[in-house]
């Protein structure tokens, strides 16, 4: 009789359906050897649910204003206290974190996809194609990110969807680069010659064949950048440009708990371990997934 | 970060010393030639950024209740009317003869302004990265010497927290634990207003001029107000040097002329600090070089939590007032400094490690 686990596990897959849910399996099974990015896919995972339902765990509205209870500490009602106009921080962060997943699940839906046709474009093609697209991503890589975002920011406008336009623009570079590395190494590959000896134009040779392969360590760069982007937009948040009031974005959130940082510490605090937290998720997945999916540490076992 | 040069031209087969030289030659050339190519690039993403994307510079200036003719009137003078490659000839012009506009806020040049502002932000990066480098190299390389250790547990935790903390809410802890609670530190800004105006600026930094001008006492209160935010900077180039040089010193303890060097009976901290350590010089270079043009990025937001009056400062007021010469002028010259420190960190890897030449 033949388990599930066997079936994923086996080592000549019928369909390719089931070669890819067996390496997922694998892949899944060598993150939960690691404690620390357990943790990170924990935190991770958390983030999800909260946003999914974030209007059955927010006890309070995040936007919903009572002037009687102004400023108050943390106590067994205000988890986390209540901001200058009364309005309970802890549903606030909480219905946050849907504007953080949006972000940071925007920023990487155009910045990978962007960077990864350019660098596959760069690779493949090679010659004066590939040196004008690198050129032009060393140009990018060479900048300062956060002050090029802010730059865009402020020629868009302010308010969330600029940052995360601000923030994709500024971060598709590494992407072409590592999309570029792998092409390269796999650009002069016997199948590849095959299927293009078979008829295969460019398009279908990149997009069918190329880009499947530079998944697995765009996934790791990627998770491993969404720290920086959350830093980022909350700084965009911190400094004004980013979502605007009421919406309870925590870089916003801190910018407001500012004027009361001497008295009223929590106003400011709270929302900046949503931030750390979530960041280190991040960051702990990241780690986790580059031992296992790291090329070079595969290549080894 | 670094980007990769361009391949050298192969030399013709000559004499040794001739061969180095005209390798060193072509090098400096594609030094030069990369570094004159990502400045284009930046002033061109300055234009574009200004030129550009705003739905209509020219309505920004006039107003929509403009006529016709003055709002001609107002491109010509802007030079709109012209071709778009000519404006960019004329904007890489100005730029070059240190014209950058002027501040619709301040009223100033703006490269006025930017050469006003600039010292108070080096002078607290220099810290910054001093704090950094001071404290992040000797546990680095102590965190790799006792490699699973409590203190090595600790400084990659440091290291994580330099990825997800954000600059701007450490900065404010501190000023409510060290500043509020404690007294431990001066607050915002850069002096106590009774001593504001009274050191003439020389230098433009506080800590030099007050010392040039033999006023202790200047000297002593801006060091207390610099302290904070230089630290939180500094803690930021700590975990990301501690980190790299972890990693290096890990790589140059497991080769054998290490465990050689234990075999003869070399002391243990002359092993570490002789024979592991000096090869990581030259690339500890290049991180650090990394680090202190990150910190000039990381300023922007720590000015704006402690008033810092710096070039970051100037850069969040002019993005709130939608002062897009003044915005622009500083992403240029943010931009250009850093890409200055990357390419010749870069260099100075190629020049200092044999290896490399």
């Amino acid at each position: 009789m033949m388990t599930t686990r066997d079936w994923l596990l086996a080592d000549s897959p019928t369909s390719r359906w089931q070669a890819n849910a067996g390496r997922a399996y694998r892949v899944f099974t060598a993150l939960l050897r690691n404690p620390l990015s357990v943790l990170g896919g924990i935190i991770i995972l958390v983030l999800l649910l909260t946003a999914i339902f974030a209007p059955w765990i927010a006890p309070y509205s995040p936007t919903g204003q009572n002037l009687t209870q102004r400023l108050l500490p943390p106590s067994g009602t205000n988890w986390m206290g209540t901001d200058e106009l009364g309005r309970d921080i802890f549903s606030r962060v909480v219905w946050g974190s849907q504007i953080t997943l949006t972000i940071v699940l925007l920023v990487a839906l155009i910045s990978a996809p962007l960077g990864l046709l350019i660098g596959a474009i760069a690779g493949y093609f090679g010659g004066w194609i590939d040196r004008i697209l690198m050129g032009f991503t060393d140009i990018f890589l060479s900048l300062p990110k956060l002050i090029l975002a802010l730059a865009f920011v402020a020629a868009l406008g302010p308010g969330i969807n600029n940052a995360i336009i601000a923030i994709a623009i500024t971060s598709w570079p590494a992407y072409a680069r590592i999309a570029r590395a792998e092409t390269l190494t796999i650009r002069n590959a016997e199948y590849i010659s095959a299927v293009q000896l078979a008829g295969a134009g460019p398009i279908r040779v990149i997009v069918q064949h190329i880009l499947p392969l530079c998944t697995s360590s765009m996934i790791v760069r990627v998770t491993l950048d969404m720290a920086g982007v959350i830093l980022t937009a909350a700084g965009l948040g911190f400094i004004g440009l980013g979502a605007q009031p009421p919406l309870p974005e925590w870089g916003a959130m801190i910018s407001r708990g500012r004027t009361f940082i001497l008295d009223q510490w929590w106003v400011a605090t709270m929302p900046g371990f949503a931030i750390i937290i979530v960041s280190l998720g991040f960051c702990f997945l990241g780690d986790g997934l580059r031992d296992v999916l790291d090329p070079k540490s595969e290549g080894k076992s | 970060m670094t980007t990769e040069q361009p391949a050298l031209a192969p030399p013709p087969p000559q004499n040794l010393a001739g061969k180095r030289a005209r390798r060193q030659v072509s090098a400096v050339l594609g030094f030069l030639i990369t570094l004159f190519l990502t400045f284009l690039g930046l002033l061109a993403i300055t234009f574009f950024i200004g030129r550009v994307i705003p739905i209509d510079p020219v309505l920004a200036v006039v107003g929509d209740r403009a006529s016709q003719a003055q709002y001609d009137a107002a491109a010509a003078a802007m030079g709109l009317d012209q071709p778009l490659y000519v404006q960019f000839v004329t904007y890489v012009g100005n730029v070059l003869t240190g014209d950058l506009g002027r501040s619709v806020s301040t009223g100033r040049a703006v490269a006025e302004d930017i050469s006003r502002f600039f010292p108070a932000t080096f002078e607290m990066a220099t810290l910054g990265i001093l704090i950094g480098v001071v404290l992040g190299v000797p546990l680095g390389v102590t965190a790799a010497a006792r490699q699973g250790s409590w203190l090595d547990q600790a400084i990659r935790v440091v290291g994580l927290l330099g990825y997800s903390v954000p600059a701007f809410w450490l900065g404010l802890v501190g000023l409510a634990v060290f500043y509020a609670r404690l007294r431990w530190v001066g607050g915002p800004g850069r002096l106590d207003i009774f001593f504001d105006g009274l050191v003439t600026p020389i230098t433009g930094m506080v800590l030099i001029d007050s010392l040039i001008q033999g006023e202790v006492e200047i000297f002593v209160n801006a060091l207390w107000h610099i302290v904070l935010p230089a630290s939180v900077l500094g803690f930021f180039s700590l975990a990301y040097i501690a980190r790299m040089t972890r990693s290096f010193m890990l790589d140059q303890l497991s080769q054998e002329f290490v465990t050689t060097a234990r075999v003869k009976g070399v002391p243990e901290r002359v092993v570490i600090w002789r024979h592991a350590f000096n090869p990581i010089r030259v690339p500890l270079i290049t991180v650090i070089g990394l680090s202190y043009a990150g910190l000039l990025e990381g300023s922007v937001m720590i000015e704006t939590v402690f008033s810092w009056p710096g070039i970051g400062n100037y850069l969040t007021t002019a993005l709130l007032n939608a002062d897009m010469n003044a915005v622009l002028g500083s992403t240029l010259v943010i931009g250009a400094v850093f890409i200055v420190i990357n390419k010749v960190s870069d260099v100075l890897y190629r020049v200092l490690d044999p290896r490399a030449r």
